[in-house]
């Protein structure tokens, strides 16, 4: 596991104003696996998800001290493009967010940004991420119509395939399935497993199922500390924190 | 109990009432009052440049073209200011875009009386002395080839120029302030991301916020070219109040509104009813303005990505 770290956090500490939210956390993501962060709701998943692609800069009064590695490179330091960083880093929110614009240009938005492409060069492209997300079939006839007008389980495969449009290396997904019907659900949990081969994925989730489903490792927070981290099996088998025993078993959560 | 909310629904009920009879009433008015007008001129009346009380011949195409022009000159001068002062307000830190955008605000408390002094006594001046020779003569504009098309034949400081100037700081922050609340509407979570995928702050804008409120942006643009359409006070003191249709930005001419604020008092007669059916040509103006927008925004609201 320490040879292929994709992401390394170390003395992670974060900050709203005056109020800590992360304290001391260490962790690392291995490369080409799906790592699921867990834990009661505010304890600090997604803002530590939220570090990783610097996304939390665009508010104000927000803080992050400590080092995120992304293979060896200190993403927090000063003078890192994070116009690169976000395309080497792609993130799924909560909601599905497409962009009011058409199915193909959703796709194609990302790529207008990084690449010059040609059109023909342009629409294959948007074709293999609309595949790779498993969402081509549904689509094809339709690629001019909203983006919009998709169901939600949808849209949200339409977000990821403008999240892997671009080749990322990372894909952050901040508790994707929280608005999205169950059967929807299992197509995404599906769909995670298949993008393992190509992208590390990190996932933030509510729900303990779907993290022993689809997750290699997994890591606990309580209180924006890390409780324990190691392979899915053994946590929700063995643990070996009291706390961590406590809430996979459903104790409090 | 049962019956004091019958009286309430009553009362609510005349009073929707009235406000749904007041804009066929007003047309009716309109429409009777002109009545003479439109038999004797006919349609000919909207684009005839007749304007003659001795030979009793009128016609609405100065008002009409000056009134179009002015608002395009207003809307065009206003809309870039209005976009970025709001986006920049939205964008910057409260302490520094709250009270911008108060001041904002507060150039829509000023009276349009106001307004209009001050375009006569600062703003004619300085289009005189400094604006209109350095377009004319610094630039050599007028000496081109269309250059007097462009500017008119002379300049004096008022004209349609002049007026749009004033006009686009009036509905400036009207505009402003809408077009505040569209920025402020786009969900966070949109904007992320926008972001999230590489996006600088001004791709977020025009790729994401920008076509997210659209809608809202135009509602924004319509609400100001409403109010160019309509105003009197201010436009009256610079426009020059010739009976002439617009010769260029330097000319004068007049508006719909400032013709009969001039001569509504003095009029009577077939004057009098002209200038009614002045008004109504107004009317139907703002209400087709308002009508065609709204259609226009049903139209393209599919290919803009909203769900219908």
């Amino acid at each position: 596991m320490k040879n292929n770290t994709k992401i390394s956090v170390r003395n992670l500490n974060f900050y709203y104003g005056s109020n800590q939210a992360l304290f001391d956390n260490w962790l690392d993501i291995p490369a080409n696996r799906v790592t699921a962060v867990i834990g009661p709701s505010g304890c600090g998943k997604s803002t530590h998800l939220r570090v990783y692609n610097r996304i939390f800069e665009l508010h104000r009064n927000q803080r992050a001290t400590g080092e995120v590695l992304l293979d060896g490179e200190n993403i927090l330091a000063p003078g890192v493009d994070l116009l690169d960083l976000r395309r080497r880093v792609g993130m799924i929110f909560q909601k599905p967010t497409p962009f009011p614009m058409s199915i193909f240009d959703n796709v194609a938005y990302p790529l207008r940004l990084h690449y010059k492409l040609s059109r023909s060069e342009m629409a294959d492209r948007v074709e293999q991420a609309l595949r790779s997300a498993c969402i081509w079939d549904e689509v094809k006839d339709k690629l001019r119509e909203s983006g919009m007008a998709l169901s939600g389980g949808q849209q949200q495969r339409l977000c990821i395939a403008r999240a892997i449009a671009a080749e990322p290396e990372v894909l952050l997904m901040d508790e994707p399935t929280s608005a999205i019907d169950p059967v929807a659900t299992l197509r995404i949990e599906e769909l995670v497993l298949e993008l393992r081969q190509r992208f590390t994925i990190v996932i933030v989730t509510h729900n303990m199922q779907q993290a022993s489903r689809i997750s290699d490792y997994t890591a606990f927070f309580y209180k924006g500390s890390i409780v324990e981290v190691g392979e899915t099996s053994r946590i929700f088998t063995n643990p070996s924190c009291k706390k961590t025993e406590e809430y996979i078993t459903g104790r409090f959560g | 109990m049962q019956r004091r909310d019958r009286i309430f629904k009553w009362i609510c009920a005349g009073c929707a009432l009235c406000i749904g009879l007041l804009v066929p009433g007003i047309f009716l008015q309109l429409g009777l009052h002109s009545a003479d007008a439109w038999r004797e001129f006919g349609v000919g009346f909207l684009w005839s440049s007749d304007w003659d009380p001795a030979q009793e011949l009128y016609g609405a195409w100065p008002n009409v073209a000056g009134t179009l022009f002015t608002t395009g000159l207003a809307l065009l001068l206003a809309v870039p200011p209005a976009f970025v002062a709001a986006l920049f307000v939205v964008e910057v830190p409260g302490w520094l875009g709250r009270p911008l955008s108060y001041c904002v605000d507060l150039l829509a408390a000023i009276p349009s009386v106001i307004y209009g002094m001050w375009g006569l006594f600062v703003l004619v001046p300085l289009m005189l002395e400094h604006v209109q020779p350095f377009f004319a003569e610094t630039l050599g504009l007028a000496e081109l080839p269309g250059g007097r098309w462009l500017l008119g034949e002379d300049y004096n400081g008022f004209g349609f120029l002049t007026a749009g100037v004033i006009l686009a700081l009036m509905i400036l922050p009207y505009m402003s302030a809408v077009m505040r609340d569209v920025f402020r509407m786009t969900p966070t979570v949109l904007r992320e991301s926008a972001y999230g995928l590489g996006c600088t702050r001004w791709e977020v804008t025009r790729d994401v916020v920008v076509r997210y409120g659209v809608r809202g942006l135009l509602g924004g643009i319509f609400i100001g070219m409403g109010r160019a359409l309509g105003e009197t006070m201010a436009v009256l003191f610079v426009i020059g109040n010739l009976m002439e249709v617009p010769a260029g930005l330097f000319s004068g001419g007049t508006t719909i509104a400032a013709t009969l604020a001039c001569n509504f008092a003095e009029s009577d007669g077939l004057q009098r009813s002209s200038l009614f059916a002045l008004g109504l040509v107004l009317l139907v103006l703002c209400l087709g303005i308002q009508i065609a927008a709204q259609y226009y925004l049903h139209l393209t609201g599919a290919k803009r990505g909203e769900a219908r």
